[in-house]
């Protein structure tokens, strides 16, 4: 690639000697490899893209608690999320007088969120109450939430689990 | 082709912000959530799968005031070496603030193999929180607006400890938290 400018034989006619023209090529091999170097360097280095973000607003804890939202058995939609990536749900509320029925579902499309999508067209009102287990994992509780994003469920209100919740899972046995 | 290459190699010059060292390894699980976590005024919370607590700041101004304030109220002094040092750990720690000098005296090779604990954050020895609501208060002061609080958290990691940070911070009136996460195509609500 680099160039050797021969030496023009030197003339026989023996004319006026000229002076010599400099060649104006420059052997550019080097700069375009320090070039080309410089790109992959920067290339490999550069961070594409900042990671995305789910927005989770809590509301504002009171100091004392004296009248709670006050929520409808009708309306409320529980899920639990069990160890080993389990979810369950019941409909309604869980009371001293009433057992619902706690049901098995899973997170992929023809799980929970077939249930929930199901649910709001009967009743559009549902609230939905996610109750993460001790032993869940962080990304269940993420994997709800962002099924709350995909079937636009605007109300929705992460709750600890309560002792009967929690009796509830053990003693269906699912 | 030349010149192409070149305009590349400014371009990526120029665009190009190294990624921070993290301290701790924290594989995020995916959600089909597309907004994008914002270039400054970040405070990262990172849970990794081992209960540990990390902290971290990306705004240079205010590092070396931080750490001067929060230091002060328990009581450990730095050198000027160490807060300078604090600059290059801020973007990710995880221990106690009576063993920060003690990370701050390494170098950076010695620091990537030294084992972090955790940031305390339990109701005796609550670190944690100090650290925020000091870096909240700062970057209010200096850019006149809160940081924007990110919870960086491990997909293994247990939701107790993860409630329990956001439980903290509701305490201070921080009721406002971004989960990080990686993404993930969204799939067809309905049918």
């Amino acid at each position: 690639m680099a160039e050797i400018q021969q030496q023009a034989s030197g003339g026989g006619k023996g004319g006026k000697k000229r002076a010599k023209k400099m060649s104006t090529k420059i052997d550019m091999t080097p700069m375009v490899d320090l070039a080309f170097l410089l790109l992959t360097f920067f290339m490999l280095t550069t961070t594409f893209s900042k990671p995305t973000v789910m927005q989770v607003t809590m509301p504002v804890k009171e100091k004392d608690n004296k009248d709670p939202t006050v929520l409808k058995a009708s309306d409320a939609f529980t899920v639990l999320l069990g160890e080993n990536n389990k979810i369950y749900y019941y409909e309604g509320l869980l009371d001293a007088t009433t057992k619902p029925e706690l049901k098995l579902s899973s997170y992929d499309a023809n799980g929970i969120r077939k249930t929930l999508l199901d649910r709001r067209r009967v009743n559009p009102g549902t609230v939905v109450l996610i109750k993460p287990d001790d032993k869940s994992k962080y990304k269940n509780m993420v994997d709800i939430l962002d099924e709350m994003n995909i079937t636009d469920q605007k109300k929705y209100a992460l709750v600890p689990i309560s002792k009967a919740d929690e009796d509830l899972i053990k003693s269906s046995g699912l | 082709m030349v010149d192409l290459a070149f305009l590349l190699v400014t371009f990526f010059m120029l665009t190009t912000k190294f990624a921070p060292e993290e301290a701790v390894v924290v594989d995020t699980p995916s959600s089909t959530s597309e907004l994008r976590l914002p270039e400054s005024h970040v405070i990262t919370i990172a849970v990794d799968k081992d209960k540990r607590v990390f902290f971290g700041m990306d705004d240079d101004e205010i590092k070396a005031d931080l750490l001067k304030q929060v230091g002060a109220k328990y009581g450990v002094s730095f050198t000027a070496a160490q807060v300078q040092a604090f600059r290059g750990v801020a973007s990710s720690f995880g221990t106690p603030i009576e063993k920060l000098p003690a990370l701050l005296n390494l170098d950076s090779e010695q620091r990537k193999s030294y084992k972090q604990e955790g940031i305390p954050s339990d109701s005796l020895n609550n670190q944690l929180i100090e650290w925020i609501v000091t870096a909240q208060s700062l970057s209010r002061k200096q850019f006149s607006k809160p940081a924007y609080i990110a919870i960086k958290g491990d997909g293994d990691a247990d939701v107790p400890t993860v409630k329990k940070v956001i439980s903290l911070m509701q305490d201070k009136n921080i009721n406002r938290f971004n989960l990080i996460t990686d993404l993930e195509t969204k799939p067809v609500a309905g049918k």
